[in-house]
């Protein structure tokens, strides 16, 4: 089959989302109004200032929770209050089942959902293979370092071959050289399996490197300010650090972000960073 | 700690603990502690006479429907508490604060609503390892890792797989060990129960030992309590680490 790579896989119009008051409280206005769509196969990333909505914002595309207003999509079809089957969701968070073994883990989603047993072997086995576990395939998420645990995710994620893919900094708890490694083993797994991507992210570097598309967020409520598009070869890796167009993206990004992340911080924005062309106040 | 550093370790208290009290017995004499030798005798010598069982019956029996009532009730109102975030919040507190006043001090009400029959000491037994487990159980529940229920929501898990395959196992060792606290507890409940106006059971035995001077029959009746609740306990906290293991 061959995709369409110009088409929509996953969209948002006009959505906001407010988290009702709490006791005593005022409402708070979290995201939007945004539009977003993901193209089919595309790898997309968001950067943002940190509370402006980013995780917010995949809540709403993976229908862990309905938007405020407005209407979230994936393949033509509304998104609700349900996760619908083909997208897989990675947290930041250890979110590896202490109580079961690795192999068991992976397994775990498509033995909830009733696959026959062979075939959960052969795809169990298949991304444990995939994901350098098999050697663990018997271990205790207890034993292994957190990038192996973050990977065990992944595996899991991947074992329900997902259409859409949504990571939340997956690798926000990992090491810098832990991260590089992982973020080449994400465009590995994003080749292979020619899903749509959408990697959440506070690092600039590891969005400019990974993706096809950046969504750059204000500070909250979080909307998309800019969409820069890096115009990567799809067999990239890691070594592009080194192009030297790759650190005129990164100051590019840099330059939208500067203010909304001052602003976050509820500081004066200085008069450069608002100069109308973002690329001119980064060179200065 | 390996294994086998644990038990030479624990056989070299349990010859301190020997050693102390012969020595105590050598000091003071029988009448005021009999030797470990002669205890355990008295104890075997008790255990061979019939109208020792009726009495070792009735305080199993009691504690067992005590720790039954601790369990599920404790258990039971804990998971609620424990998933309803509010009503957990209010409760707590009061929980804790009862979980610290001297319970004997109520005992004499329990004797007024119960009678002086087993119901009592079941009562009193109960209202002691109920606590322990409530506190426990509620925690489990509120402290559960929220990643691992939006994973669930994730792959799509029905309310009634998510509660039979990451509610329980997630919750399972902490509601342990409030059980293996809560075991502890309903058996010194029940003990306590058992020492004031009661006609059966092994704290009967004790108190009439106690009136009669009876010193050997004090020192095997503490004994067998000892070893039960020593036994009881080892295993449970067996249980409880290895349940705990991989968290």
């Amino acid at each position: 089959m061959t995709i369409d790579r110009t088409s929509v896989h996953a969209a948002l119009a006009g959505v906001t989302r407010v988290y009702p008051a709490r006791a005593g409280q005022q409402p708070v206005h979290a995201l939007g109004p945004l539009d977003l769509e993901l193209r089919h196969g595309e790898f997309f990333s968001v950067v943002g200032p940190s509370g402006c909505g980013k995780s917010t914002l995949l809540d709403v595309l993976s229908g862990l929770a309905p938007p405020s207003d407005g209407q979230a999509s994936f393949e033509g079809k509304a998104l609700g209050d349900n996760v619908p089957d083909g997208i897989g969701v990675v947290f930041q968070e250890d979110a590896s089942f202490p109580w079961l073994t690795v192999g068991d883990n992976v397994a775990f989603g498509l033995r909830r959902r009733g696959t026959d047993p062979a075939e959960i072997r052969r795809r169990v086995d298949y991304a444990l293979g995939f994901m350098g576990l098999l050697a663990f395939a018997q271990a205790y998420p207890a034993q292994l370092s957190g990038g192996m645990r973050q990977r065990v995710c992944i595996a899991r994620t991947l074992v329900m071959q997902p259409r859409l893919i949504l990571l939340d900094e997956p690798f926000g708890a990992l090491d810098q050289q832990t991260r590089l490694l992982m973020g080449d083993e994400l465009l590995r797994l994003w080749r292979e399996t020619g899903a749509t991507v959408m990697l959440i992210t506070h690092a600039l570097d590891e969005a400019n490197l990974l993706s096809d598309r950046i969504g750059v967020m204000s500070a909250r409520p979080g909307r998309f300010i800019a969409i820069v598009e890096t115009g990567w070869s799809r067999d990239r890796d890691s070594t592009l650090a080194e192009d030297p167009r790759f650190g005129a993206v990164s100051s590019r990004l840099w330059s939208y972000l500067r203010p909304e992340s001052l602003r976050a911080l509820g500081q004066q924005v200085p008069a450069a960073a608002q100069s109308a062309d973002p690329l001119m106040s980064a060179a200065q | 700690m390996t294994i086998a550093a644990r038990g030479r370790d624990s056989i070299l208290v349990l010859i301190a603990i020997l050693a102390v009290w012969q020595a105590i017995n050598l000091v003071g004499g029988d009448n005021l502690m009999t030797s470990p030798l002669a205890t355990v005798q008295h104890a075997i010598d008790m255990m061979g006479q019939a109208r020792f069982w009726p009495h070792l019956r009735e305080t199993i029996t009691a504690y067992l429907a005590a720790l039954a009532i601790a369990v599920l009730g404790g258990v039971g109102f804990g998971v609620l508490l424990g998933a309803h975030r509010l009503t957990g919040d209010v409760a707590e507190p009061i929980f804790v604060a009862l979980y610290s006043i001297p319970k004997v001090t109520l005992y004499p009400v329990i004797l007024l609503a119960f009678g002086l029959g087993i119901q009592a000491k079941i009562a009193f037994g109960a209202l002691h390892g109920i606590i322990p487990i409530v506190i426990f159980s509620l925690n489990a529940v509120r402290q559960i890792n929220r990643t691992w229920l939006r994973t669930a929501r994730t792959m799509s898990l029905t309310p009634l797989q998510t509660v039979r395959h990451v509610i329980i196992p997630a919750t399972v060792p902490e509601i342990f060990s409030g059980l293996r606290v809560g075991a502890a507890l309903t058996l010194l409940g029940t003990m306590l129960g058992e020492l004031f106006a009661s006609q059966r059971g092994l704290g009967f035995l004790l108190m009439t030992a106690i009136d009669l001077h009876d010193v050997k029959t004090i020192m095997a009746i503490a004994l067998l309590i000892t070893l039960f609740s020593v036994a009881m306990n080892t295993v449970m906290l067996t249980l409880d680490r290895r349940l705990h293991a991989r968290f």
